[in-house]
């Protein structure tokens, strides 16, 4: 009888593991299956696929902090993002800060006055490498393949911060605590709030370009035109001639993110 | 075999109860957190790991230290690790525990744990984290129950536990190695991004896993009448220093190549952890006490133990103390250098170049100590199980 247990049990846990194991086998056996045209595509570039990206005229908003934090709070309504006074639990999607934090590998020797005196916008650069995407265990970050968008699936992410660490741009947010108390603006039904315990960031507006409008912070910065935005793969639009007009820089190039947001400075 | 861990003296259920209280401790903690949130912890938004990762990444590397009894037993035939053997796969089983706790603790939504397990993702090393990690955890349960089993019963060990031993070496280098590439896809952290990470990891393991050992050999050899024998103590000792050596080799050339290049991005943390970095007149240097007692100790630690070995005195009883001593010195100064410096040296350089001071809070550290008791009550457990299999086939 005693045996018989043993057996049982021993095939028991067998079986659990097995159980248990399955679902990540069959999914990894689907990945690489639907992997193999999806690495040749990539071979070839991004090219024929649209990636938006945009252009940031510093230019236009040096001396203007009042459209700064106008971008920044159109961008807290239209995304019900909360406000924390302790700097350790902020949530963050688009931010000013000056010039030696926005572009430390760059010389801050001998800069321009303005440059010095100066905030800089930042916010997640919708990399076409994005290093977050590469270590999210769970793909709650992710690429969107048709416009380049790098989103969040805020129902899926663990909330590990492993995309946080990987970030080079500190464009990520973890909430700390439960966010919808701390909610200070009107809420705004058409975008969700999230819960606590999981990792946030800027979208470009997804939801907003997928209505035909644009990002809240561009048309928060209308007034002196600092912001364009656009498909960085095709040579008409509004971007890329801009892009094709001015020198422009961009946060961290050597660490071959490939961001697709630049500075006009 | 465990019913043997429900008989025991009343100075081993006091010794239980003690650790049981620091476990209730830590889970009161850890019920405030899940109610409240991670806000409890000293980390914020720049600072986006703390004490749970150290303290997992550090572990992980002790539970990859059952490797240096395991490989000269079953690989080189050295007898002497016989009776020690299994304690290394013991100590490995609470290590991973712990391990797979502080993840647990560390992670904002830990109900939806299981989808790693639902979407896995080849191209996040936390994907293969997890599978050497409950790989190794699953090879040295069955490898020590097999085989204690078989001592207990008096006779060889079945052939193809073999196996199973033998793919649990190769496996415990890849869980630290593993470990150590968690650091290598995170662009912003100069400090991680160095091919000598892993190497580093492991050579600290190997000192770091062993001196446990020894320790509770020791421990062992005066509470439950267990000799592990001189030999082997001996043996592991020559291993400990080795290992200790080669960690110390790799955190000079460190320092070598950042401050010989003068690349800032590769000094600011070793500045930040062993001088202090000031920015806007304010001194951030709260880790340079702990880092340069962690080098003191280290080689104190070192010359105790070489002296020890040179003067032929470690044969002796009276050393004992003397190597408990050395090595604890060394213990202390890896957990330093690994569990506290190798983490918060990396983290506190924020991706826009300013500097974060991290400070546990109180609610963090009774987590991490809940979950160290729990580690010990373990291994408490676990090598009382050992000790008395032993006795009982001596008998």
């Amino acid at each position: 009888m005693d045996t018989k247990r043993r057996t049982f049990l021993k095939a028991a846990g067998v079986a659990a593991l097995a159980g248990i194991s399955a679902p990540a086998v069959s999914k990894l056996a689907e990945a690489s299956a639907s992997a193999v045209p999806a690495v040749a595509e990539n071979s070839g570039g991004t090219a024929g696929k649209m990636r938006y990206g945009m252009v940031i005229d510093m230019r236009k908003l040096y001396d203007r902090p009042d459209i700064q934090e106008k971008m920044a709070a159109a961008c807290r309504y239209v995304h019900n993002i909360p406000t924390f006074d302790d700097p350790k639990s902020e949530i963050k999607w688009i931010w000013s800060a000056p010039y030696e934090q926005a572009f430390p590998e760059q010389s801050s020797t001998h800069n321009a006055d303005v440059i010095e005196e100066s905030q800089f916008i930042l916010l997640c650069n919708h990399c076409d490498n994005p290093p977050c995407v590469r270590v999210c265990p769970t793909q709650a970050t992710f690429k969107m393949e048709h416009n380049g968008i790098v989103a969040m699936d805020y129902h899926r992410c663990i909330g590990c911060r492993f995309c946080m660490m990987a970030c080079p741009y500190g464009a990520r947010s973890f909430n700390w605590f439960e966010p919808r108390p701390h909610i200070a603006q009107e809420i705004n039904p058409e975008f969700p709030t999230r819960m606590r315990g999981v990792v946030e960031k800027c979208n470009f507006c997804a939801e907003r370009l997928a209505r035909g409008e644009k990002p809240a912070c561009q048309v928060a910065a209308a007034e002196v035109g600092a912001i364009y935005f656009g498909d960085l793969n095709d040579p008409e639009s509004e971007v890329r001639k801009v892009l094709a007009e001015n020198p422009t820089i961009q946060r961290k190039p050597n660490l071959g993110t490939k961001p697709s947001v630049f500075y006009i400075v | 075999m465990i019913e043997k861990a429900l008989r025991g003296s009343s100075r081993y259920w006091t010794w239980l109860g003690i650790l049981a209280i620091f476990i209730g401790i830590g889970t009161f903690c850890y019920v405030r957190q899940f109610l409240i949130g991670q806000g409890l912890t000293g980390m914020g938004r720049d600072l986006g790991w703390g004490l749970y990762i150290s303290q997992f990444t550090f572990l992980v590397g002790v539970a990859a230290g059952g490797l240096m009894l395991v490989l000269p037993y079953y690989v080189h035939d050295f007898k002497a690790f016989g009776r020690i053997t299994v304690l290394g796969e013991f100590l490995a089983i609470p290590a991973l525990v712990m391990c797979l706790l502080f993840i647990i603790v560390d992670i904002g939504q830990p109900l939806r744990a299981m989808n790693m397990i639902l979407h896995p993702t080849p191209n996040s090393m936390l994907f293969w984290d997890m599978c050497v990690l409950l790989t190794y955890l699953f090879l040295n349960l069955i490898c020590s129950w097999v085989i204690l089993t078989a001592e207990r019963k008096e006779v060889a060990p079945p052939k193809w536990i073999y196996i199973f031993v033998y793919i649990s070496i190769p496996m415990a280098v890849s869980i630290h190695t593993v470990t150590a590439m968690l650091y290598c896809g995170l662009p912003g952290h100069e400090f991680w991004l160095s091919a000598i990470t892993a190497p580093r990891f492991l050579a600290s393991a190997f000192a770091a896993g062993p001196i446990i050992i020894v320790l509770a050999c020791l421990l062992m050899k005066r509470i439950a009448n267990f000799d592990a024998g001189k030999e082997a103590i001996n043996k592991i000792l020559t291993i400990i220093i080795y290992a200790a050596l080669i960690n110390a080799f790799f955190v000079c050339m460190e320092f070598f190549v950042a401050y010989y290049s003068t690349i800032p991005g590769h000094m600011h943390s070793l500045d930040y952890l062993f001088f202090g970095i000031e920015e806007h007149g304010v001194m951030y240097n709260n880790l340079v006490p702990f880092m340069w007692t962690s080098v003191f100790l280290c080689f104190g630690g070192l010359i105790v133990l070489a002296w020890l070995k040179l003067s032929k005195k470690v044969m002796t009883d009276a050393a004992d103390w003397i190597i408990a001593a050395g090595c604890l010195a060394v213990f202390l100064s890896l957990f330093i250098d690994k569990g506290l410096g190798f983490v918060l040296g990396g983290l506190a350089i924020t991706p826009f170049d300013t500097v974060v001071e991290y400070y546990p809070t109180v609610n963090e550290i009774g987590i991490t100590i809940g979950i160290w008791a729990v580690g010990i009550f373990m291994v408490t457990v676990l090598y009382k199980l050992a000790v008395d299999v032993e006795h009982e086939v001596e008998e």
